[in-house]
């Protein structure tokens, strides 16, 4: 298959829209076909992660940024230039433990929920976002960090901000290589 | 600008939707029905907001006039550029055809031909079934390997009659 000469495949946007939009379907059509919101949660955090794994190699394409040397600098990256790449947002990061694996990301603006005002009364514990969960966790999977992901607070649910945790798992073994 | 995303995102999503809808349907023409469902979702929701932002006061009322705008600006609006080519059919008042050589949804969907050929299209095909029945012009939309992608629409009688009716002024 060729390609006409003028055409930058890497320039390509489309609209906020259409992704908005395409997300909402998706999730409404889980909706109709899991009864259980645990069930779709988990179908999102799937998807995500499919998503992630691939997703992975158009950031590291795009953004030529080098090797995080700290979980905190990896969370600082997923939030000022992934997410600000692939939603135009840029969460805030915060640091929860004292360990230096746990932080949180802390999204002001979500494109995601444009056109959602509230979960249906049905679907109270639906997250919306969790396909941001699989995402991340897939993402980073692909650059050997293992990690969880999960939304800790959610403004869809009542709360007042909404929050996604991440726990790096493995403990530094860098160090032993190193030596 | 905030109003765009990029394309591996929204490519990258489009094709886990393809493959969720894979995994529960027995046949290709059931995998297309589901995706003409989801884009049918997204072009009801998608048609105000466009409508207001491109053609703020205005409603289209004539077939050719909904026509350049869906090949236009509604394409340009969610796809990032127009779609290739607006066609009539020779013999048919009621058919026209949007024709695209490379819809930009496929990029990271890979398909055997021979197997189930026609994925994206179908989402973009129930999109614009849903966009042009919200705006007052019924049709069917079928989507075609021709050319590249080619969106059939046919419009109902009425419709066509009404834009005759119209012209007579």
């Amino acid at each position: 298959m060729s390609r006409s000469p003028g055409r930058k495949q890497e320039n390509h946007k489309i609209s906020r829209e259409l992704f908005v939009l395409t997300y909402g379907a998706l999730v409404a059509q889980l909706c109709k076909d899991y009864e259980k919101d645990e069930d779709v949660n988990a179908c999102l955090d799937r998807m995500g992660y499919s998503i992630g794994i691939r997703l992975i190699d158009d950031f590291l394409a795009r953004s030529a940024v080098k090797k995080c040397r700290s979980y905190s600098e990896t969370a600082d990256m997923i939030a000022q230039v992934a997410f600000k790449m692939y939603l135009g947002i840029t969460p805030s990061v915060s640091c929860n433990s004292a360990t230096g694996n746990e932080f949180s990301l802390i999204l002001d603006k979500n494109p995601l929920v444009d056109f959602v005002e509230e979960l249906p009364a049905e679907r109270a514990s639906l997250c919306y976002c969790n396909l941001l969960c699989g995402v991340i966790r897939g993402a980073l999977e692909m650059v050997n960090l293992a990690a969880e992901v999960s939304f800790l607070q959610d403004r869809l649910k009542g709360d007042a901000v909404t929050e996604i945790g991440i726990t790096f798992l493995r403990k530094p073994e860098d160090r032993k290589h190193r030596r | 600008p905030r109003s765009e995303l990029s394309l591996a995102a929204f490519a990258l999503l489009f094709s886990e939707l393809v493959q969720y809808c894979q995994r529960r349907v027995a046949s290709v023409a059931e995998l297309q029905a589901r995706l003409a469902q989801l884009g049918h979702h997204v072009g009801l929701r998608a048609l105000d907001a466009l409508v207001a932002r491109e053609r703020p006061g205005r409603r289209e009322t004539k077939v050719l006039g909904v026509l350049l705008f869906v090949k236009g600006p509604l394409w340009r609006a969610l796809f990032g550029r127009e779609a290739d080519k607006l066609e009539q059919a020779n013999d048919d008042e009621r058919t026209f055809y949007v024709i695209e050589r490379e819809p930009l949804v496929n990029t990271f969907v890979s398909v055997p031909r021979e197997n189930s050929s026609l994925n994206c299209a179908a989402f973009a095909a129930g999109l614009l079934e849903a966009v042009l029945g919200a705006a007052g012009f019924p049709a069917r939309v079928s989507a075609h390997w021709h050319k590249g992608t080619t969106l059939m629409i046919k419009f109902d009688e009425a419709v066509i009659a009404r834009d005759k009716s119209l012209e007579g002024r």
